[in-house]
């Protein structure tokens, strides 16, 4: 039993950033070593940067854990992977579905091919175009920008609270009621990205 | 947009930072921290830290200064200079760095590329060539590769370096101009285009930065992702806003 956030580390990148971001706004956080210390959590934040791949090791136990939480209306944050995994599936690891809980499939970022064409991966400092208002990008500026590093990108739905674009638009925030994801990397965006984790813990509060 | 990157590099020896002449506006001059608030102030994008501390048993300073600047820097932050082995690598990213820089190990033993890689993500590797200019065995020019700060020839060529890095897993490349190091004759925008079409991970161009036209002249003709640069940014009068409005005014995309 637990009344703080859990940060699930599942081996898809170093949580140190997280961990400090977190602990900059002031989140009470802990890392569960199995899903059922989750019982009780405050809420859920899924980072994670890599492959796919990765989340195969969020196993039926862990999602279980994770969905429990939902049905109690715990809020959960995706961050980066941890977003695209949100999602059905992506098409990185075909085999690996996705926790499902928004609807859509991840793809590899499309450019248009010819001179001076876009590099993939996206790395680097890009703009949230609004499009939804919600509590997660609340007081955050128009056209703020954040810090990106991924190939592979969330399709723009009706979650979709801000888009970016790279050669496309591809979803760079998502909410949907206490579910919400950042493809960007919040602990790494300075201001903007503390803001993004601040209103997510209001959804906690 | 995707924005150009502008990046600062720290030079640190035992805790301090030794390259730049002027801390103009620093409660404490050569402090690693005091400095990375100030480009933080002003609006740096990405920060480095280069460890050119001679010995081994100073090296333990590294740790301490990574974590001094982590604690209240929520912008990238790459640690580079005598990464040798995984451990190093994990010691700089357990510290609190976002990505590791290799440069020498990399060239004597490119498995420890793919190594980090697969244990952190390409996106924590970043791979240093330092290179210059030379004639090949058949007189044609190209780049050439340097190991050891500059002083050993590593008979490659930057170009087929650079791919051979991506595809062992690194997720950028921080490109050096040996020639054009410290001379703010501005950089080395051929040798940045070569690799930098070469490739389709990210290209930081370094050595030569001088003036605010050299980082426009850098992001265009040079086809750079992100420039990096050291002692400019300690003249007060170059500052990291200014450059950025420069660049703004040049229709290049930056943040502000």
């Amino acid at each position: 039993m637990s009344s703080a956030i859990a940060l699930i580390d599942y081996g898809a990148g170093n949580l140190t950033s997280v961990k400090k971001a977190l602990a900059a706004v002031g989140a009470d956080f802990f890392v569960p070593e199995e899903p059922g210390a989750l019982v009780g959590a405050r809420g859920v934040v899924v980072p994670g940067v890599g492959h796919f791949g990765a989340t195969r090791a969020l196993d039926r136990a862990w999602v279980d854990a994770i969905l429990d939480l939902v049905g109690e209306g715990k809020p959960l944050l995706g961050i980066c992977l941890g977003m695209q995994w949100l999602f059905e599936g992506s098409e990185e690891a075909p085999e690996c579905p996705g926790l499902g809980v928004l609807g859509g499939r991840c793809r590899r970022l499309n450019v248009p091919p010819g001179e001076g064409r876009l590099k993939i991966p996206h790395v680097g400092w890009n703009s949230l175009e609004r499009r939804l208002d919600a509590g997660i990008i609340e007081g955050v500026p128009a056209g703020a920008q954040v810090y990106f590093t991924h190939s592979y990108v969330a399709p723009v739905t009706g979650d979709t609270v801000a888009a970016t674009e790279h050669g496309e638009r591809f979803a760079s925030v998502v909410q949907r009621g206490q579910i919400a994801g950042v493809q960007f990397h919040p602990e790494k965006s300075g201001e903007v990205g503390l803001r993004v984790l601040q209103n997510w813990l209001a959804l906690a509060a | 947009m995707l924005s150009k990157r502008i990046i600062a590099c720290l030079d640190v020896r035992d805790g301090h930072v030794v390259k730049g002449i002027n801390f103009e506006g620093l409660r404490s001059a050569g402090d690693p921290a005091e400095l990375a608030r100030r480009y933080n102030h002003e609006g740096i994008d990405e920060l480095v830290i280069l460890d050119v501390t001679a010995t081994l048993e100073r090296r333990r300073a590294l740790a301490e200064t990574i974590r001094a600047v982590a604690r209240e820097l929520f912008i990238p932050l790459t640690v580079g200079g005598g990464i040798r082995t995984e451990e190093d690598g994990a010691a700089a990213i357990d510290a609190g760095a976002d990505k590791v820089s290799l440069n020498t190990a990399a060239l004597s033993s490119p498995a420890l590329i793919t190594t980090l890689a697969s244990r952190y993500g390409s996106q924590a590797i970043v791979v240093a060539i330092d290179a210059k200019r030379a004639l090949s065995a058949s007189g044609v020019e190209h780049f050439a590769v340097y190991a050891r700060s500059g002083q050993t020839a590593a008979d490659r060529d930057a170009v087929e370096w650079a791919q051979e890095a991506e595809a062992r897993g690194a997720g950028e490349i921080l490109l050096t101009s040996i020639d054009r190091d410290g001379t703010k004759a501005g950089f080395d925008c051929e040798i940045t285009a070569a690799v930098s079409t070469a490739v389709s991970i990210p290209v930081i161009a370094s050595g030569g930065a001088g003036g605010l036209d050299d980082f426009v002249d850098v992001f265009t003709r040079g086809a750079a992702d992100a420039a990096l640069a050291a002692s400019i940014f300690h003249y007060a009068e170059t500052s990291v806003r200014a450059l950025k409005e420069h660049l703004r005014a040049h229709r290049i995309p930056v943040r502000v």
